[in-house]
């Protein structure tokens, strides 16, 4: 085969096609994109998903209402707690059934602690994404892993939950719960320090993540994102603010704002939720009395009448929504997860498209997905 | 045709032959140490224990890995290039091995002196960005393409500073003999008359090793390994060798260009295990140095290395040379020297500082919103 000639005048360069994922080292999980690079600045990128697609909807369609919560959990492995939140939400609004106030409390402390732990990971991630040798991943891991001791005390589980209830929760929290959940607020705070000096004011992140990856805000609300990852383009719409479930409208708590649209604004805008988190589950412990965790009459297998709803609660990716469709019975007859993920991955190629490669991969995970909860 | 090398006289050819034997025998124990040493220190700093299973506190941690490297297959892929393939680690590793010959250890251990021992080594060293390139096409890989051509771009990038640093230095001693650079520290070692050369040079050779925050080629959680994402086995372990290789070699000049090798202090009075004892620790705080830079900072981007080199590393070096060309001919006190490093540090950090803070540019639309609202 001849090998093509080049012009003369002028040398004629050529776009290659890189094949980013399934397995490459930082896609977090089964995603594939395939970027079309101009040497090393992106030119084009076609994400592709669906890797990690078990049908979680449609599963949760064949099974009672109880036995549903396991799969909210499989969809969103760093924040169950949220995740299950909003199915036993959308199941108790369907029957009904108003929880006491002990559960709410608890739930709310355990959202939050989620909110942090899944926060650490996307801190270590996504140093490492930026190139940080482990350190940031480690640091961020041991603050994930005390949070982690905590949940595995309480519901025996490490990874799937499953410890909400329609009306409550599963079972009575342990008995040194408070002074436990104060500890573990002791050690993130320190924890959170150590992160936040080893990434934030260090000139080589900076220099990575300012100006990179924007999203204004009129694209950011098209794409339908939702979470940090709109917040940080300057929208203030958080869930917990706006539309309050459980007992947000009690606490007291600031959503920060970004202004750029950039990495880093979406970077310090994690952080600083932590503080936050921080904050509510203080305010929380306070608050918590001792009384039931179950409605006083639950009846023993969950039947809920004709109807439909739709619930919608801040994860910490953004608006994790459960729309079901009930005919009666005790199984759902539609049930659709609108993932935060999904949408804010979208946004995608307007970010990516002219920055260099080594962006490509910063920016996909700033957006911080789950793929789990992108294909269910 | 005799020479002397254990004390009584052999052929030239055995002698050369034991010499190289010697030379890869040594460098490859080095190697595995520094890799062990270099595990356990990257998992002090992260919080972890770093190998502990295999031999006492996992000391053989490193021959477990190279036995594992060399029975493993030796893989090329069908549409590799085959020479250019399966040569390329050699381009690689035997460049830095040749740079070994001129290291002045002690003052009488050393493979051989050359008058121009620096010249040398630059001239020999920069060969093997040559093998990278090659790695990097002969793989028929995509991630190793962008790989090699970015070691390349770095590599060129990164050499000028690298030598003109080494070169202020050369000035003031006015030899290119490493022995000779050495001795002329005996007193006062350079680093006090040239840090912005001594910075420089440290974050130049930071580069040439391809060592975070400029392990760009190689980024793992870009290109995957770069140039090395096709090899295997033995192949592969020769490129790992080459690298920590270049990171003892690179230690060992800074240690004895900038911080007097093992001339300073009291090197020539107190004999050979006190000069043992300087260059260890000289070249060993600089290896930490480099496992501490690699624990703590993230990766740069590749424009931003490329500037970084051409409009600020490049430019200062040129101005201490000239300073140093200066303070040489007109006989400026030696003040002067110090005075220019650390005004030239003090800029090199301002315009980091500046660089990374300037304001970033608000989305249009972001600002059109606002001014709606």
């Amino acid at each position: 085969m001849a090998m093509p000639r080049l012009p003369d005048q002028e040398f004629e360069t050529q776009d290659i096609m890189i094949n980013m994922g399934p397995q490459h080292p930082s896609t977090h999980g089964v995603f594939r994109m395939v970027l079309t690079v101009d040497g090393e600045v992106v030119r084009d990128v076609v994400p592709y998903v669906g890797y990690m697609h078990r049908g979680a909807e449609k599963l949760c369609e064949t099974m009672d209402y109880r036995q549903g919560i396991g799969y909210m959990d499989r969809t969103e492995y760093l924040a169950n707690f949220n995740a299950e939140l909003s199915y036993v939400m959308a199941v108790e609004q369907l029957m009904d059934i108003q929880v006491p106030e002990r559960a709410q409390w608890i739930r709310m402390i355990l959202c939050e602690l989620n909110r942090i732990s899944s926060h650490f990971m996307f801190t270590g991630a996504f140093g490492t994404d930026v190139g940080v040798f482990g350190t940031a991943f480690t640091y961020s891991f041991i603050q994930r892993e005390i949070v982690q001791d905590l949940f595995e005390e309480i519901t025996g589980d490490r990874l799937m939950y499953a410890y909400f209830r329609p009306g409550g929760l599963a079972w009575e929290v342990t008995d040194n719960f408070v002074e436990r959940v104060r500890e573990v607020l002791t050690q993130v705070k320190q924890g959170l320090k150590d992160v936040d000096g080893l990434m934030t004011a260090n000139e080589i992140f900076i220099a990575r993540t300012r100006g990179v990856g924007t999203i204004s805000t009129e694209d950011a609300i098209d794409y339908g994102m939702s979470g940090p990852a709109l917040r940080a383009s300057g929208v203030d719409l958080d869930i917990r603010k706006t539309e309050p479930y459980l007992y947000y409208d009690q606490v007291d708590f600031d959503v920060p704002v970004g202004e750029h649209g950039d990495v880093y604004d979406r970077f310090l805008l994690r952080v600083e939720e932590i503080r936050q988190s921080i904050r509510i589950v203080e305010q929380c412990l306070e608050r918590l009395r001792p009384g039931p965790i179950l409605p006083e009459r639950m009846p023993r297998m969950l039947r809920t009448p004709p109807g439909e709803v739709y619930i919608r609660t801040e994860a910490p990716r953004g608006e994790y929504g459960i729309y079901l469709v009930s005919k009666g019975g005790n199984r759902p007859y539609r049930l659709k997860i609108r993932s935060a993920g999904l949408s804010n991955l979208q946004a995608l190629k307007e970010m990516t498209v002219g920055q260099y490669v080594a962006d490509a991969v910063v920016i996909l995970g700033s957006i911080d997905i789950v793929l789990c909860e992108v294909d269910r | 045709m005799n020479n002397e090398l254990f004390g009584f006289e052999i052929n030239v050819w055995f002698d050369a032959l034991a010499r190289v034997g010697i030379i890869v025998g040594f460098m490859t124990v080095t190697v595995m140490a520094l890799i062990y040493i270099e595990r356990k220190i990257l998992a002090r700093f992260q919080m972890r224990l770093g190998p502990t299973r295999t031999g006492p506190r996992g000391t053989l941690q490193s021959v477990a890995d190279a036995l594992k490297l060399v029975g493993k297959e030796d893989l090329r892929p069908r549409m590799a290039d085959p020479w250019t393939f399966e040569l390329a680690p050699y381009v690689v590793f035997v460049p830095i091995f040749l740079g070994f010959v001129i290291l002045p250890f002690l003052l009488d251990w050393h493979v051989r002196i050359l008058e121009l021992g620096l010249l040398y080594f630059v001239a020999v060293s920069s060969v093997n960005i040559v093998g990278w390139v090659m790695a990097g096409w002969g793989s028929d890989n995509r991630y190793a393409m962008i790989g090699g051509l970015r070691a390349a771009a770095q590599g060129i990038s990164y050499e000028l500073p690298l030598v003109l640093a080494l070169l202020a230095a050369a000035m003031l001693a006015g030899s290119l003999n490493l022995n000779t650079i050495v001795v002329a520290q005996a007193h006062i070692p350079y680093i006090v008359w040239q840090p912005l050369a001594f910075f420089i040079f440290f974050v130049a050779a930071l580069a040439e090793m391809n060592r975070p925050p400029f392990d760009i080629p190689v980024g793992e959680s870009e290109v995957v390994g770069g140039p090395f994402v096709e090899y295997s086995g033995i192949r592969w372990s020769m490129f790992f060798l080459a690298e920590y290789a270049a990171l003892f070699i690179l230690a060992l000049i800074g240690a004895s260009v900038f911080l007097g090798g093992w001339a300073w202090p009291l090197g020539e009075e107190l004999g050979r295990w006190w000069q043992l004892v300087l260059v260890s620790a000289k070249a060993g705080g600089l290896i930490f140095l480099v496992f501490w830079v690699r624990a703590s900072v993230p990766r740069l981007r590749i424009d931003q290395l490329m500037s970084y080199s051409w409009k600020v590393l490049l430019p200062l070096t040129f101005v201490q040379i000239v300073v140093n060309g200066a303070v040489l001919v007109y006989d400026w006190p030696d003040v002067v020297l110090l005075a220019t490093g650390v005004v030239g540090l003090g800029f090199l950090f301002w315009v980091t500082d500046r660089a990374v803070r300037r304001p970033r540019p608000r989305p249009a639309l972001v600002a059109q919103s606002e001014a709606a609202r």
